[in-house]
């Protein structure tokens, strides 16, 4: 069924719940339905809803409609400015013929915990829109994502919109992932936000995907950094720290053993490269 | 919603106008395929992964496989028998043969509709950004280089005039 406003679409998932799929750039979606790996009764393709698309700065953040495809989100020069994060994450989603159909609002929705756009907005602290019939609500991303596949999302509601906050001091931003081909889902990765002032790392937002079944916000990892020069005992510190933020699952990708191995390299390199960049900006 | 649900679809395929009813369960690459006698996009993994069904839906390569027919009603769809008659890719067309860039040639439509799009972006690309550009498409004979190679002589080419 096509919606032809979001209402219409509020209408549709209050009526059929969790006997519909929201269909939006379907790049996770129609592979499940061709190998029949799914069957849901009914699909509400949400393509042509317009008040979903879009990329504006409001008050401070970034609001990236659910539609927004991550090719425009590439294209974004909103996004290449403030949301560096994001700008660093995005060739890594996937090839040019999914991210052109591919939606930002998906990517959330689905919160595959190997995909690149859930790590991202947790890592900036983002706030979900959820729309149903009954009304709008907020959701952290601390809260969203509570497993493999499995959001706060409930089956009437329809994630509409992301914000991403903006504002305060600049954060130094690192994005980096290892996978077996460009493109592919990503057996380790970081997205960290560091607050930098002067050599000093203040606070941050660091988080693990690939690893569990949900991007991971890592305490131990920050606190062995906060307060420290990124210098060379603080980045041994740090790798030493990930075994306590992360026990990882083993797939055909990788074992654990190999896969925690891979973020304790990231968080190694992930840390000098913010080393190199905050000595730039400063 | 059973498979025998039909739904009429307008859409412009290669330049014609096309009216037809459509199951709503049909992917777009199997309407192209069966009902339009296109065969030029091929049907790989039809999951995201290969790459061989690769057409141009309003401008921008997509995978044909992932999305479904009904979805296209009033697109611009482009598929390779299109782009070959435009013209667009002849030099890539003749740089793929120059350089034995295929051999069994299963991926080939795929590789010329994403290599266009690449093309179109008419700026220089290192070999290492070409692979990257292309790494959504598979080919199981060559290897790549050969394709690699015939991109970027073609690439080059067009930039220089």
């Amino acid at each position: 069924m096509r919606a032809e406003s979001v209402e219409h679409a509020l209408e549709l998932l209050a009526e059929h719940g969790d006997d519909a799929r929201v269909l939006a750039g379907g790049q996770s979606l129609m592979p499940t339905l061709n190998m029949r790996l799914s069957h849901p009764r009914v699909l509400i393709d949400i393509n042509r809803l317009d008040a979903l698309k879009g990329i504006s700065l409001h008050d401070g953040e970034v609001r990236i409609g659910a539609l927004a495809r991550h090719a425009e989100v590439m294209r974004s020069p909103i996004v290449a400015r403030h949301l560096p994060l994001i700008a660093q994450a995005v060739p890594h989603v996937a090839h040019v013929a999914v991210r052109n159909r591919g939606t930002f609002g998906g990517s959330i929705a689905l919160a595959d915990p190997a995909a690149e756009m859930p790590a991202c907005a947790l890592a900036l602290g983002a706030t979900f829109v959820l729309a149903s019939r009954a009304g709008r609500r907020e959701v952290p991303s601390d809260i969203f994502f509570k497993g493999l596949y499995e959001t706060e999302r409930r089956p009437e509601e329809l994630l509409v919109e992301t914000r991403l906050p903006v504002s305060g001091p600049r954060p130094v931003s690192v994005f980096m992932e290892l996978a077996r081909r460009h493109g592919d889902f990503a057996i380790a990765g970081v997205a960290f936000q560091l607050m930098i002032d002067g050599d000093v790392v203040q606070n941050g937002r660091l988080v693990y995907f690939g690893s569990e079944d949900r991007p991971k916000l890592a305490g131990t990892v920050l606190d062995a950094v906060r307060g420290s020069r990124l210098g060379p005992a603080d980045i041994d510190a740090a790798a030493a720290a990930v075994a306590g933020d992360l026990s990882p699952m083993s797939s055909p990708q990788g074992s654990a053993k190999l896969r925690l191995h891979l973020q304790k390299v990231l968080t190694r390199r992930a840390l000098e490269a913010a080393r190199a960049r905050s000595g730039v900006a400063a | 919603m059973n498979d025998e649900e039909m739904k009429t679809i307008s859409l412009t395929v290669n330049g014609e106008q096309v009216t037809r009813a459509v199951p709503v369960r049909q992917h777009l690459v199997d309407f192209l395929r069966s009902d339009l006698g296109l065969t030029g996009a091929h049907l790989g993994c039809e999951h995201g992964i290969c790459g061989a069904c690769s057409v141009r839906v309003d401008g921008a390569v997509v995978r044909g496989c992932l999305m479904l027919a009904v979805q296209a009603d009033g697109a611009d769809v482009v598929t390779i028998e299109g782009l070959t008659d435009t013209g667009e890719v002849a030099d890539l067309q003749e740089a793929f043969v120059a350089r034995n860039a295929l051999q069994c040639g299963f991926c080939t439509p795929g590789m010329l509709m994403t290599a266009a799009d690449l093309l179109g972006e008419a700026r220089a690309m290192t070999r290492e950004e070409i692979r990257t550009f292309l790494s959504g498409n598979f080919c199981r004979c060559t290897g790549y280089h050969a394709i690699v190679d015939a991109v970027e002589a073609t690439l080059a080419k067009r930039l220089r005039k």
